[in-house]
């Protein structure tokens, strides 16, 4: 299997000014991100929000530039592109935002926003540009009718058709999902899971799926990457995840979802407190102040991600053995 | 006698396309001590039957019931001055976006304070006294500190909470839930669902549990009620709800969530929820139903009884196990 994105140490810091005399803040968005991702599978990551996984979608997406770190996409380095390589790389990767209702110009009708990555990186005639729209409309489930309409006349889950559908106008590699199906209901949701599962077998397409709602990622991911504020704590193939988590909060993140069965209520692992402020992340491993097997080395160093047995996990205890 | 008895509940907006009836002869009983949950989709009308018994709905809609009483009052004929006398103190909602339902301009120990002072008449320094014991009693640290905090400076579980400590100041007799964790992140959202159980159990309140999540339901509630386009379709045990779903829209529901999933695509529901001018003749699910026949497009379906769950469906589902 070829690797089709592969990140080293990537991270991304935004500055942030206080005010005149204080010292403008660093904060730690990404902080240091090291993960592949093989052709036709797809990764999800998963985290609560602030840990980054957001940050971690525009960076791949290059609609923000990294800090520091490598980034491969496809073959090709994106730091040290040039103007032309990095205008192909970003026809390679594409975007799906969380909230149709928001990433859809509501002046602009479904074919005009389906058709403008078109009109801005190729070179098509208006009448290729119009076939090949509505074949994309057809490969998405939007009927040809739709081409004159406008995006309020659609339901979140046909916005969110529109959305996948503009996104995969240029023939991408790389999609990138931004929990696509987080604001949709239930059945639509999986209506939306399934066209994109469909969409993969039939296009080959490799997707990085984000999400919080773990039932989910369970269903869509090859591999999951677990993120805590702002960097992978454990990355695993989806069985295994789900089956032998490692890291003390995969663990956690797990038995706090809620499962729908009444029959299997039972006691969860309770964290206390929440996510720490990124500007002032605790020292040694970010996870320290909820864990509860944490021990005087925690609280000193960083823990480096290793791959023990089969999960790459960054925690002490597990690579010690303290923790099980 | 139960606490909260609703029968026959009707909400109708009128609109400029005409009168839309949001909620379709609602019945409701909520016993003290008990956790009734309220499922269905965006637009089944789950939040406006809730708000139409807080008297939150505005002057566009038109409410009827043939009974709506809690605590032995009569909500229907009850003068408006006696009935803010119950809302907030015997009665009282927490709402879905913690962060915007609280009040940016002032602090916390006023937001709570407010609520104390207009039911109980409480001096200055009693309120003081009860506000930090109340955010003791919701788990959050420090309260004396957190008394001059103003919302932007808390956290989604912090404001939250607040929310609660705010609800339950004057002892409420029945608590109102209304999506109370969906903008929360799953570890939080373990720990406020782990709190309202505890405060019912502790204070003996009755709690209606308003959401979308299955999983929130089959963690928490102890009877649970369907609603799919303002009617009520199926009412039931949370064990048997889940084991034997006796609407085939219920049926569907629970089939299409991904943790019920087996192999590779989820088993969808064709179609949306029908809106203001495309209701359907006879049942309201019919265009999306399996099994719908011509009977399910003409005529309203019936009521069945309580070992059918009570579903508003002509063929409701069986079980071999039914025979027994």
């Amino acid at each position: 299997m070829s690797v089709i994105l592969e990140a080293t140490d990537l991270t991304r810091y935004y500055t942030v000014k206080r005010g005149m005399l204080a010292k403008p803040l660093s904060l730690k968005a990404l902080a240091g991100a090291t993960f592949s991702v093989e052709a036709g599978k797809t990764l999800a990551v998963v985290g609560e929000s602030g840990c980054g996984k957001s940050t971690l979608a525009r960076v791949l997406t290059m609609i923000e530039n990294e800090t520091s770190g490598t980034l491969t996409i496809d073959g090709h380095r994106v730091n040290g592109a040039n103007k032309d390589e990095l205008k192909a790389l970003r026809s390679t990767v594409q975007i799906v935002f969380q909230n149709p209702y928001s990433s859809l110009n509501p002046r602009q009708k479904v074919g005009a926003i389906i058709e403008e990555p078109l009109i801005v990186n190729t070179t098509m005639s208006p009448a290729e540009r119009e076939a090949k729209v509505k074949e994309m409309m057809a490969l998405v489930g939007l009927r040809p009718e739709h081409f004159q309409r406008y995006p309020h006349m659609f339901s979140g889950g046909q916005r969110q058709r529109i959305a996948i559908a503009r996104a995969l106008i240029l023939n991408p590699k790389v999609l990138v999902l931004d929990e696509p199906v987080s604001a949709l209901d239930i059945s639509i949701q999986a209506q939306v899971l399934n066209l994109l599962a469909d969409l993969q077998e039939r296009l080959g397409l490799t997707y990085v799926f984000i999400s919080h709602d773990l039932a989910v990622v369970r269903h869509v991911a090859d591999t999951v990457m677990i993120m805590y504020l702002g960097k992978p704590v454990e990355i695993a193939a989806a069985g295994q995840v789900f089956t032998s988590p490692q890291h003390p909060y995969t663990k956690a993140l797990l038995s706090a979802t809620p499962v729908a069965d009444p029959t299997k209520r039972g006691a969860r692992i309770k964290l206390i407190g929440e996510l720490p402020s990124p500007f002032n992340p605790p020292q040694g491993c970010a996870f320290n102040p909820r864990c509860s097997y944490v021990r005087d080395v925690c609280r000193q160093v960083s823990p480096a991600m290793i791959k023990s047995t089969v999960n790459e996990v960054a925690c002490h205890g597990v690579q010690e053995g303290w923790v099980t | 006698m139960s606490l909260l008895e609703l029968k026959n509940l009707t909400v109708t907006f009128a609109t400029s396309a005409g009168a839309f009836k949001a909620v379709d002869g609602v019945d409701l009983n909520v016993d003290p001590g008990e956790v009734v949950a309220i499922v269905g989709e965006s637009g089944s009308g789950k939040s406006v039957a809730m708000l139409a018994v807080m008297g939150l709905l505005p002057k566009t809609a038109t409410v009827t019931a043939d009974v709506m009483r809690f605590g032995g009052h009569d909500l229907l004929t009850m003068p408006a001055v006696n009935k803010r006398k119950i809302i907030g103190r015997e009665m009282a909602m927490i709402f879905q976006e913690p962060i915007s339902s609280l009040n940016p301009c002032f602090n916390v120990e006023f937001q709570i304070g407010e609520t104390l002072k207009t039911h109980l008449g409480m001096g200055k320094a009693d309120r003081r006294k009860k506000i930090i014991s109340l955010l003791e009693q919701v788990g959050i640290p420090e309260p004396e500190r957190r008394l001059s905090a103003y919302p932007h400076q808390l956290s989604g579980g912090m404001s939250q909470r607040v929310m609660i400590a705010m609800a339950i100041a004057c002892g409420p007799k029945m608590l109102i839930a209304d999506e109370p964790t969906t903008a929360l992140d799953v570890t939080i959202q373990a720990q406020i669902l782990d709190l309202l159980v505890d405060l019912r159990k502790a204070t003996g309140m009755g709690l209606v549990l308003i959401t979308h999540d299955m999983g929130v339901v089959a963690e928490t509630a102890g009877r649970v009620v369907v609603q799919y386009a303002g009617q009520q379709i199926e009412r039931q045990s949370v064990l048997e709800l889940f084991a034997h779903p006796r609407h085939p829209y219920t049926s569907a529901l629970l089939s299409a969530l991904p943790d019920n999933a087996k192999g590779g695509r989820l088993p969808s529901i064709p179609g949306m929820v029908p809106g203001l001018l495309d209701r359907p003749k006879g049942c309201l699910f019919n265009p999306r139903c399996a099994k719908a026949n011509d009977i399910c497009r003409e005529t309203v379906p019936p009521r069945q009884n309580a070992a059918m769950g009570e579903a508003l469906c002509h063929y409701p589902v069986t079980y071999a196990e039914d025979s027994k």
